[in-house]
This record gives C-alpha cells, sequence and structure tokens, in this order.
C-alpha cells in the first residue's frame, strides 16, 4: 500500500495536489543546494540556521498584525514577508552582539537564534489566543507539512528556484573569489561588500521559502547536507554546485513523496533523512575523500613503508657481510634492524614473498632477493642515502636527522623531486654520488 | 490566584526552570570560555535520537535509559562531527550543520514511528518543552512543602532536574583546577603533561545529561538559550573565573525566574485567561538579560580603547 502510493508520488501520478507539492519540494531543494554551496563554503553555514530560527518571531508578528488589522492572516506572502524581516534582523543581531567584543560570534549566534525562536514561541501562543482560532497551522512553518502546497506556493519555489540557478550562473566567477579568498577578490576591484550582501539575500530567500517545505528547523540542512555531500565528491566548486544542487532536488523529490505517501510524517524530518542517507554514501564511497578511500590509502602505504623498510633492510643487511646482492641474509636479522615483533615480520615476509620480491633460501629462516627484488632494492636504498646526502649537503642537516628525515619522507617523495634531487647530486658533488650510493636501475622503479 | 493555587501550578514548574537554568548556565560557562558555544546547539538537536530510543525502550518520560540515549547520541554526534570535519575538510561549523540536523530529523522520525507522540513524548514538548505540564496536584497547602507523602508526588522530571544540578556542581568542584586549565591554556596543559582531552569528553558528558534534563523544560532548541545565555551575560559583567560561574548561575536563575513570572504569573494576577509560553519567554528573557548586561557592562571603555587602538 505504501510502496504503491510511493511511487506513485515518485512518479507525480498520485493525483494533482500529491504532484505539485513533490516537484515544488524537488524546486526548493534545488535552489538550497545551489545556494547553500556558496554559504558553506564562505563559512556561513550556522548563520544560514540563525536567520532560519529567526523567521518564527515575524512569521507569528504578521499574523498578529494582519489579524488586528483585518487582513486575512492565513496569506502565506505576509507570513514570508515578516519571517523573512526578523530574519535580517537576526543576522544583524549577531553582527551587533559580536561587535560588543566580550562574547565570539558563535556565542552571539547561539543566543540569537534561541531567544529568536522564544520570541516566536512566546507570540505562536499569542496567536493563539486570538479570536480568529487556534495556531492557524503557524506549527506547520517550524518542521514543514508540505502536504498543504498549494499551485501558487509551488510555482513561487520553482521561479525562485530559477533566481537561484540565474544568479549562481551569471555571479559564479565573483561568488568564487568571495568564497575563497575575499581579500584577492577585493584586490581585483569586485564589489565585495555588495557580493556579500546578494549572498546574503540570497541566503534569507531560500531560508524563508523553505519555512513551507521542510520547516525553519531543518531550513538549514538543506543548505549543508547537499553541499558537503558534493565537497566529498569533488574539488572544483564549477562542478560541486551542481552537484549539490542535484542532491538537493532528489532529496526533496524522494522525501517529498515518502511524506505524500505516508500521512502523519513530517515532511522536513523525511527530506532531511533522504539527504543525509545520500550524504552517507557519499562519506563512505566517495572514490576520494570517502571512508573507505581513506583506508585502502592508509592500507597502501603502511604496505609500502613496510616493503620499503624490508628491502632496505636486506639490501644494508648484505651490504655488512659483503656478500653478493642476491645472497641469502636472515630473516631474524631484518625484524631486529626494525624492532618488528615476530608476528609482524611473518607477515612482512608473506607479503613480500607474495609480490615476488624475495624468496625462501635453502637454509630455514633465510631469504633470497629476487631479481625484481634486487632492483626494487637498490632504488629503495638509493633514494634513502640520495635524500640523505642531499639533505645533509644541501640542507645543512645533521647526519643522524638527515637519517631521520630521509626515513619520514623518502616513501611519499614525488617522481620529480626525486630527479631534482638526482640532478643535483650531479653536478654537487659527481664522486660522493658514485661512492656512497648504487647506482640506478634502468627502467625498473620500486 | 491563591496560596494553593501557586503551590499546585507553578511552584514546580517554576523550580524545574531554575534548576535546568542554573545547570546549564553552569555547564553553558565551560562551553562559551572553551569558544564552543555551538557544540551545545549541535548537541542539544543531536540527543534527541538517544532520548526517543530510550523512550521506545522504558516508556516512561524521566527515566535513565533515555539520559543513557542522550549521552550515547551525543558521543556518535561529536565523533561524527570530527569525521566529517576530517574527511570533508570543513570548518566545525558546516560539519555540525550536517550532523546535528540529520540527527534532529532522525530523531523526529523515530518518534513518529514508535507511537510516542501520540502517549506523552510529542514533537510539540520536544519544540517547547513540558513545564506548563508539570503540575503537583498533591499540594494542599504550605504544610505540603513538608509533608513526605505529598512530596513523594512531585513530578519525577524535577527530581531528575534536581540530581542534574547536584552532579554538575558535585563535577564543578571536583575538576576545578583541570576545567580551568583546559579552557584558558590548553597548550600549557600539555606542557606541564596534562592531557586535557578526558576533561573534553567529560563536559560534553555534562552537557548531553544536562541537555536531557532541560529538555524536559524548555524543549529541544530552547535549551541553547538557557546554556548560552547566561554565561554570555556573566561574561559582561567579570574577568574572574569564579565569578564567572557564580554570575552565570545567578543570571541562570534570573532568567528563569523573570521568564516565567512574565508569561505566567504576571498575567494570572492581571487575571488574563492565558499566559505566555514559559519556555519561549525564558529564552527571550536571556536576551534581555544580555542586553542589560551589555549596557551596565563594566569593560565598555576597554571595547573603546580597543576600537581606537584598530583605528590607528
Amino acid at each position: 500500500m505504501i510502496n504503491a502510493d510511493f511511487l506513485a508520488a515518485l512518479t507525480f501520478s498520485l493525483g494533482h495536489n500529491a504532484a505539485v507539492v513533490v516537484l515544488g519540494c524537488a524546486a526548493f531543494g534545488l535552489s538550497a543546494g545551489l545556494v547553500g554551496s556558496f554559504v558553506l563554503l564562505r563559512g556561513r553555514a550556522l548563520i544560514a540556521d540563525v536567520a532560519a530560527h529567526a523567521t518564527l518571531p515575524g512569521v507569528a508578528a504578521a499574523f498578529i498584525g494582519a489579524t488586528l488589522a483585518g487582513v486575512d492572516p492565513r496569506n502565506l506572502w505576509l507570513l514570508m514577508a515578516g519571517g523573512a524581516a526578523t530574519a535580517a534582523l537576526g543576522s544583524l543581531a549577531v553582527r551587533a552582539a559580536a561587535a560588543t567584543g566580550r562574547v565570539r560570534e558563535d556565542a552571539a549566534m547561539a543566543l540569537v537564534l534561541s531567544s529568536g525562536f522564544g520570541l516566536g514561541v512566546v507570540l505562536m501562543s499569542v496567536v493563539q489566543s486570538l479570536p480568529t482560532g487556534g495556531q492557524a497551522g503557524l506549527a506547520h512553518f517550524i518542521l514543514g507539512q508540505a502536504a498543504g502546497m498549494s499551485e501558487a506556493e509551488a510555482q513561487a519555489l520553482m521561479i525562485l528556484a530559477a533566481i537561484a540557478a540565474g544568479c549562481a550562473l551569471v555571479l559564479f566567477n565573483p561568488l568564487r573569489a568571495l568564497c575563497f579568498d575575499e581579500a584577492f577578490a577585493a584586490s581585483a576591484g569586485l564589489p565585495v561588500r555588495a557580493l556579500d550582501l546578494a549572498l546574503t539575500a540570497l541566503m534569507l530567500l531560500v531560508a524563508v521559502a523553505g519555512l513551507r517545505a521542510v520547516g525553519l528547523i531543518l531550513v538549514v540542512a538543506l543548505m549543508v547536507i547537499p553541499a558537503v555531500t558534493a565537497r566529498l565528491l569533488t574539488e572544483r566548486l564549477s562542478v560541486m554546485a551542481p552537484v549539490a544542487a542535484l542532491v538537493g532536488a532528489a532529496s526533496g523529490w524522494v522525501g517529498a513523496s515518502l511524506s505524500a505517501a505516508v500521512p502523519g510524517l513530517p515532511t522536513g524530518a523525511v527530506v532531511t533523512v533522504t539527504a543525509c542517507a545520500l550524504f552517507l554514501l557519499a562519506l563512505f564511497f566517495s572514490p576520494t575523500r570517502g571512508v573507505i578511500a581513506a583506508a585502502l590509502g592508509r592500507a597502501v602505504m603502511t604496505w609500502r613503508i613496510a616493503r620499503d623498510h624490508a628491502l632496505r633492510g636486506a639490501w644494508e643487511e648484505l651490504e655488512r657481510k659483503g656478500s653478493g646482492a642476491d645472497a641469502p641474509f636472515a630473516e631474524a636479522a631484518i625484524a631486529e634492524a626494525w624492532a618488528w615483533s615476530a608476528a609482524r615480520m611473518s607477515a612482512v615476509s608473506l607479503a613480500l614473498r607474495r609480490a615476488g620480491l624475495w624468496q625462501r633460501a635453502a637454509e630455514p629462516g633465510f631469504l633470497r632477493l629476487t631479481a625484481s627484488g634486487v632492483d626494487a632494492a637498490r632504488n629503495v636504498v638509493r633514494r634513502h642515502r640520495v635524500w640523505e646526502i642531499y639533505l645533509t649537503r644541501a640542507g645543512g642537516v645533521r647526519a643522524f636527522a638527515a637519517h631521520r628525515g630521509a626515513d619520514l619522507i623518502e616513501h611519499t617523495l614525488p617522481p620529480e623531486v626525486e630527479a631534482e634531487v638526482e640532478a643535483w647530486l650531479e653536478t654537487a658533488d659527481p664522486d660522493t654520488a658514485r661512492l656512497a650510493v648504487p647506482p640506478p636501475v634502468e627502467g625498473a622503479r620500486a | 490566584m491563591t496560596l494553593v493555587d501557586f503551590l499546585q501550578l507553578d511552584l514546580v514548574p517554576m523550580l524545574a526552570a531554575i534548576l535546568a537554568c542554573v545547570t546549564c548556565g553552569l555547564l553553558g560557562t565551560l562551553l562559551l570560555l572553551t569558544r564552543n558555544s555551538m557544540m551545545g546547539d549541535a548537541i542539544s538537536h543531536a540527543v534527541l535520537p538517544g532520548i526517543a530510543a530510550g523512550f521506545w525502550i522504558t516508556g516512561t518520560r524521566a527515566s535513565l535509559p533515555m539520559v543513557g540515549g542522550a549521552i550515547a547520541a551525543a558521543v556518535v554526534a561529536v565523533a561524527l562531527i570530527g569525521l566529517v570535519r576530517r574527511l570533508a575538510r570543513l570548518e566545525a561549523g558546516a560539519a555540525m550543520g550536517v550532523v546535528f540536523s540529520g540527527m534532529f530529523a532522525l530523531g523526529l522520525l523515530m518518534l513518529v514511528w514508535s507511537g510516542a507522540d501520540r502517549v506523552d513524548l510529542d514533537v510539540e514538548c520536544v519544540l517547547y518543552g513540558i513545564l506548563e505540564t508539570l503540575i503537583w496536584p498533591a499540594a494542599t497547602g504550605p504544610a505540603s512543602l513538608f509533608d513526605p507523602a505529598a512530596l513523594a508526588a512531585l513530578p519525577s522530571e524535577l527530581l531528575l532536574l534536581a540530581g542534574m544540578f547536584a552532579v554538575t556542581v558535585v563535577a564543578l568542584l571536583l575538576f576545578w583546577k583541570e576545567l580551568r586549565l583546559a579552557a584558558f591554556d590548553p597548550a600549557f596543559g600539555t606542557v606541564i603533561g596534562f592531557d586535557p582531552r578526558p576533561v573534553r569528553a567529560l563536559l560534553m558528558l555534562l552537557i548531553a545529561a544536562a541537555c536531557v534534563a532541560a529538555f524536559w523544560a524548555v524543549g529541544s532548541i530552547l535549551v541553547i538559550a538557557a546554556l548560552i545565555g547566561p554565561p554570555a551575560i556573566a561574561r559582561l559583567l567579570t574577568e574572574r573565573y569564579a565569578a564567572q560561574f557564580l554570575l552565570a548561575a545567578l543570571a541562570g536563575g534570573a532568567i528563569a525566574v523573570a521568564g516565567y513570572a512574565v508569561a505566567a504569573l504576571i498575567p494570572a494576577a492581571l487575571g488574563a485567561a492565558q499566559g505566555f509560553n514559559a519556555a519561549g519567554m525564558i529564552a527571550v528573557m536571556a536576551a534581555v538579560g544580555f542586553a542589560l548586561a551589555t549596557a551596565l557592562s563594566p569593560f565598555r571603555a576597554s571595547r573603546r580603547r580597543r576600537a581606537a587602538a584598530s583605528r590607528a
């Protein structure tokens, strides 16, 4: 039953009303995601939260004022105008409170957010006692109730989405400069204050528009969550903004459909949880910044470091004994050189055997480097010693510190830096280069 | 309004509001001093799924599993905020926005699904608190204050709040020096071999527990006013560590009394049929108190000097 309704709502076939609501919420999600990307990068995520909470007293005051003036208090535009006014006042109040210099901006935000919301709650209890009756659905502005959305309201949300997209397109470059480097934007002659004002205005517009769709508490969710999701997936703003818009629109679409199919679910909560699900997917599976990618990256790094250490240990052991590169050496000697436990040594030993870098020698407990192992070990040792020489000669670092420094950096040295150091070594001290370091291997690289 | 009316209808809500605001004011001082004010916002939203789960398990309000659930939710929230910050390389505010709004939405859905919203933990009480429902029908007169049977009928929310207050005071006295070090100079603390992390974790746990307690009094959003309002007021009036705590506790009590009086007592005394929402009024009083403190602040001269210095 619920499933059928959900699918019908998703495909806009659950009746005209539901289709309007779903489209409206999707349009809102799109604009919130788009504007949210810039708000997020500008570091204003929590100011958006404050502004959204501060709409409540305006909405309630507009309702009371309209009732007293004899105007229809259910006029949505009037209520939204009231909300926008107090939201703007709230943002100003944060600045004023922070300007006292005694409390920081975060405390000012927390104070304005909660007392603005508190004032709204007080005014709502006044509304309740008005003769026009009941809270008149004002409570729906807090958690969102998209179900009652009219066609005109949904159209307004779509127009908002168009405005947000238009602004983002036209102002893309200036806004990018503002978000990433305000000082640069100012020195490049951009009207920083006007841009900041435009971004704030867009943010307020989204906050007020979100009242009907997701409610004031969760407006910030739809501005921040899609933007952060997109941030996990890309490093480029020109990709991030459209991805955030898409994530926002998808959350609005799916969330509103669910809420239309299951009566009683607060729309804002469903839309937010949908956005969170997308966010969690990105958090785990993002190819560049996801949890899994990070764990894999760490595992690869651990393996590379252990392999390099094992190979260098083998090479140095062979050097110490003065035997040839393919002579057998004791596994225990390597474990001792790196202070590895028996378990760790046997794991490393197995991994290097699997990688074909060394194999068991005839004697028990002894290993022998394979041909590719010899090449790899020579490379590793060369990299380490070249870097050591570079640090002592060019950097003036003492020998022991140079050894430590080389240990820390050799595994992550980019090839172009390595080539540069090699070139420096050739010109600076060709004799040392030839004596202390094993010659480079042609072709093969570790 | 007779004395019996006051005892039955207003005494317990007022005591609950005072206990909640004083406890929150003391803990909020630490948030303010460690520059974590918005963390209070984040935790107060994020404990909702824990509260819902605790309610789900026990089916009663004001129970220890609920406090446990809230603490677990707060721990999850803090860990998630750290993870999101690290992976997405975001500033703290954005990471908080993601985590607390997501968890708050989840908590709302849990309330609706579990059917708790039809019993006596509904979405309204999340938003506005339940001060007005904390009545003491067993009171028959001043003698009830000393009557064990009547006292036993006090709402259990009040006992939970009193317990949280006691725990907070004891924790503050026990860890007075450590908290001071963690708040003012964590770098120096590290140098002298003191690890500030356990103290900070303790603070987060206390905040989460206080959020549950205060949740009953003022609701989950207005908790923030109780957490940050009193310390911000105190911060304007003193430069001393101990005085900051005392003033914050005083300011907490003052906004609770003033808020409740303006919302309920004065309208009732004037004969109005209905008062205002008390929780909301307490939050408004926090802002009024802040404005007053700004006007009275003895440190304004130094501010002017600073402004002059920055112009020069």
